[in-house]
């Protein structure tokens, strides 16, 4: 009986999840529908226009330029972080796996997942900032790279305590197997931890490319907030989390509209991600 | 035992309910929510009556109040004809005035003046250094640096940068034609920074940048203010007196009028007015007539001479007379079900 119960509420409850959900994407798309009749579902996602204001004659809005400044911060963010996590992942998860050091190492880089991203960004405003400033980099500071750089601070615990769990994951009688040959610790890296969970690794840094792409506050303190396509990496820009965040408190009509649209467009974008990731996990595993 | 606790929690989380005093919320404009803050406060000590009020943004209060979920909303700007149109019949009551001031950062720089026409040049990009010709012939005194000058204006949406473009639209046509007015406009040189604070602080973080702050941030975080010239020609720094002076005169009967440019004597160009914004059959979704009441004698507490003297505690100005007259005719047209209350 109350097996039957608790199998119930456990549906329950998962059903739940599945319609919070559809109604979320059901209430975004249906937010978003205006601003796609005015300017066309492609029209509006390769259209880099955001024009309020009576100087114009007409509202336009566009997504292009804040899907580019979203990929361009997110992904520079991986890039960064890449030679930082790994190295993290393979001292934690293989050569000091289950040692003090390892221990405290990857406690240090969990800690940095529990930080408020409002904090990064005051770091980055106060610290980073004028640091890039003084290395004459950038005349005011702002833009895509500073923005990249406290992103990609970020999501380095995501993508070393995902990937050093994949590491320890190896079979210990393939790389005693490899040692046995006369392999060194270096070659056991190379040629059999690597290549054994590369698509646990690659998948750990698609989430964490996933967490990038959403990031708001830090970025929004960052990056600048001029609503054009990022012309380098000093340029400033804006991010489609960041431009919802700035501009729905006062919006209203089409504009709004367009702001839902770009919700839902990283909604997908997010999930697509996401998606991708766990697809490459389930491979992993099986 | 057990069993007695939780039956205790439950009959007094009953009797909390069931006590519960009539209570106001409201939400919109950050710009004024300093002085709310002070008059709620007076007005829950004198009435009794608890009075919450979410800073979400003017647009955002104007939303709640469509979805007739609060029973205020503060807004910077006053709905158009069309927005009036859409809703039901609505008042506007004004609270007190602001202004938007220019804060910039020189470091050897303690009085600047400046002119809505430079300001212009400055954000279009015309003028790009502090040693600019037009602004060293109305500042004869400085000597000004040969800086970049870096114009900083706000991320977010907001009532900050309407009003602003509001007077920057009337004097420059340059602005006109380009930027307009509006709660968002498309800058195409300078930094954003989101909210009054972000601006403050990137200004203060930025040598040569100038930007346009509401009043109260500038004062609070004691950022230098620019002298603007006023239509009268004279340089005006904004203060509760020459704030006040702008509303003197051209109000519109319900209110709704941007003060922007005034042409009185002694007025700081860049002064607005705020509004709550109620509706005038008090009778919606639900609402009891305690509740309708409460809303009106808060009102008419904010309209009262005790709690316009507590504007200038948080570096806004009082409303003058005439505006308060207008303000309490408004009020006398408030119902409910039809009826006068």
């Amino acid at each position: 009986m109350s097996d039957k119960i608790f199998r119930s509420l456990l549906l329950v409850s998962a059903l739940i999840l599945l319609l919070i959900f559809a109604g979320m994407f059901f209430s975004l798309s249906k937010g978003a529908v205006p601003a796609f009749r005015e300017f066309g579902f492609f029209g509006f996602i390769f259209s880099d226009k955001w024009i309020s204001g009576t100087g114009q004659s007409t509202e336009q809005y566009g997504a292009l330029a804040f899907i580019a400044g979203t990929l361009m911060t997110s992904i520079l963010a991986l890039l960064i972080c890449l030679p930082f996590s790994l190295p993290v992942a393979f001292f934690v998860g293989e050569y000091f796996r289950g040692k003090k050091v390892a221990g405290v190492l990857g406690g240090i880089v969990d800690l940095l997942a529990g930080i408020p991203s409002i904090v990064y960004g005051l770091w980055g405003f106060y610290a980073l900032r004028p640091l890039i400033q003084s290395l004459g980099l950038s005349e005011q500071g702002f833009g895509v790279l500073t923005s990249s750089l406290v992103l990609a601070i970020m999501i380095i615990p995501y993508a070393a305590s995902l990937s050093a769990e994949f590491i320890r994951m190896v079979p210990q009688e393939l790389k005693e197997g490899a040692y046995s040959l006369g392999a060194t610790r270096a070659e056991v890296i190379r040629n059999i931890i690597f290549p054994t969970s590369f698509s646990g690794i690659f998948s750990a840094y698609v989430l964490a490319l996933g967490r990038a792409i959403g990031e708001t506050m830090a970025v929004t303190m960052l990056i600048g907030n001029t609503s054009r396509i990022p012309r380098g990496l000093m340029d400033t820009g804006n991010t489609m989390a960041s431009i919802i965040a700035n501009q729905f408190g006062e919006a209203d009509g089409l504009k709004l509209s367009s702001l839902i649209a770009i919700g839902l467009l990283l909604f997908l974008i997010t999930a697509i991600v996401n998606f991708l990731g766990r697809l490459m996990i389930k491979r992993h595993s099986v | 035992m057990k069993k007695a606790i939780f039956l205790l929690a439950v009959s007094s989380l009953l009797l909390i309910s069931c006590s519960q005093k009539t209570s106001l919320s409201g939400a919109g404009a950050t710009f004024p929510l300093p002085y709310y803050n002070l008059v709620f406060k007076a007005f829950t000590e004198n009435a009794g009556i608890d009075v919450s009020y979410g800073g979400i943004g003017s647009g955002g209060g104007i939303r709640s109040l469509k979805d007739e979920v609060v029973d205020f909303a503060g807004s910077d700007a006053y709905l158009s004809d069309e927005e009036m149109a859409e809703m039901k019949a609505t008042i506007h009551v004004p609270t007190c005035l602001g202004a938007v001031v220019l804060s910039y950062n020189l470091p050897d720089v303690s009085s600047l003046n400046l002119t809505g026409d430079i300001i212009a040049g400055i954000y279009l990009g015309k003028i790009t250094r502090w040693n600019d010709a037009a602004i060293q012939a109305i500042n004869p005194a400085l000597n000004l640096p040969d800086k970049a000058i870096t114009p900083v204006y706000r991320s977010d949406g907001s009532g900050t940068t309407f009003v602003f473009s509001d007077y920057m639209t009337k004097i420059n046509k340059d602005w006109e034609n380009t930027l307009g007015t509006g709660k968002s406009l498309n800058f195409a040189h300078g930094i954003a920074a989101k909210g009054n604070p972000g601006v403050a602080g990137t200004i203060s973080q930025t040598e040569g940048a100038i930007g346009y702050i509401g009043s109260e941030y500038a004062f609070a975080l004691n950022s230098p203010i620019a002298y603007m010239q006023n239509a009268a020609g004279e340089f005006i720094l904004p203060s509760s007196l020459s704030i006040s002076a702008a509303a003197q005169e051209g109000i519109a009967d319900d209110t709704r009028s941007m003060i922007t440019n005034s042409s009185a004597k002694g007025s700081y160009p860049i002064s607005c007015l705020t509004w709550i914004i109620v509706y005038k059959d008090q009778a919606y979704a639900n609402r009891s007539e305690d509740q309708a009441r409460a809303t009106l004698s808060l009102l008419n507490f904010i309209l009262s001479p005790a709690a316009q003297a507590q504007t200038t505690m948080v570096h806004y100005a009082p409303l003058p007379k005439e505006v308060i007259d207008k303000a309490q005719k408004a009020l006398s047209e408030i119902t409910y079900n039809g009826k006068s209350l």
